[in-house]
């Protein structure tokens, strides 16, 4: 386990998500993938957060949890953006009866 | 280490796994069940990577809630049959997709990234499992020391280094501007759901 092996494993997450965000046609496969790459890159920010230290820990000792400080913010803020992705895919679903992004084409002139 | 390397293998292998069932199964209930399969592997990794907080929050916030939140979302729309269909961009999508990969892994192992020493390794694991400041007994003060913090005042700053502390010390403004975020997200998506 090192710090390579990590962040391929996450790139590798991170890159799946970006597949099915792209590819799928159903609006909560593409929120799943979101919350794959959300993950991927939660995983990339940890694993450097052990294995490399910002300049300056000398002076901060708890720098070296910055890294876990933002995974933090990134879960909130993937809270919020299910919340509000979900309230989106419902008001989508009562006006088009159907979650197919083919059939989201209210905003094409 | 070995035992480490095991688990990490393991933990790799669900993931993946996982993340690509997620993406290329058909059934939608079985995709979103594989999604918490791989939140709880990532918590796993958190673990490994000593921070137990974070991998609590993961199993609380992620395997507990948004994946419940997707599950309902996808037994109340009732397009499950249907299944996971593709649109027409596939092959570019998967091209991007893996050439992303690629740049990724290249990136990830080419750069000469400034490892820790073993000194400074130990003094970071002694912070970084401390995360909400367990290191309060006597006799974690000679752990600390055999980790290399050989001052006073640098005993001090590791005991009192903690997750919370950093979170409501210098990230505050941050803490404060995405506890207002998670408001507007839950108003805006009350009034979006609302009934006209």
């Amino acid at each position: 386990m090192t710090l390579e092996s990590m962040m391929i494993v996450a790139a590798i997450m991170f890159c799946i998500g970006l597949y099915g965000s792209l590819a799928r046609r159903n609006v909560l496969v593409v929120l799943m993938s979101l919350e794959l790459m959300f993950n991927g890159v939660n995983l990339t920010l940890v694993a450097l957060a052990k294995y490399v230290v910002p300049v300056g820990i000398e002076d901060n000792i708890a720098a070296v949890l910055t890294g876990q400080v933002f995974a933090v913010f990134i879960i909130t803020v993937a809270a919020a953006e299910v919340a509000l992705g979900l309230g989106i895919v419902f008001a989508m679903y009562r006006n088009t009866e159907s979650v197919d992004l083919a059939n989201a084409t209210e905003l094409r002139n | 280490m070995l035992f480490q390397d095991i688990v990490f293998w393991v933990l790799s292998v669900l993931a993946i796994g996982a993340s690509l069932g997620v993406v290329l199964v058909k059934d939608l209930f079985r995709a979103a069940l594989l999604l918490v399969v791989v939140f709880i592997a990532v918590a796993g990794f958190f673990v490994l990577l000593s921070a137990e907080f974070l991998a609590v929050v993961q199993v609380l916030i992620y395997a507990g809630a948004i994946a419940i939140l997707i599950i309902f979302a996808i037994m109340l729309t009732r397009d499950v049959q249907h299944g996971n269909l593709p649109n027409r961009f596939q092959i570019p999508a998967a091209t991007l997709a893996a050439v992303l990969l690629a740049v990724l892994v290249a990136v990830a192992v080419d750069t000469k990234w400034d490892l820790l020493a073993g000194q400074a390794q130990s003094r970071a694991q002694a912070v970084q499992t401390s995360a909400v400041r367990t290191l309060e007994s006597p006799g974690d003060l000679a752990g600390l020391e055999r980790a290399g913090f050989a001052t006073e005042d640098e005993r001090t700053a590791a005991q009192e280094a903690g997750l919370a502390d950093l979170l409501i010390g210098d990230f505050v403004l941050p803490f404060e501007v995405v506890s207002l975020l998670l408001l507007a997200a839950v108003i805006g998506a009350l009034a979006l759901v609302r009934p006209r």
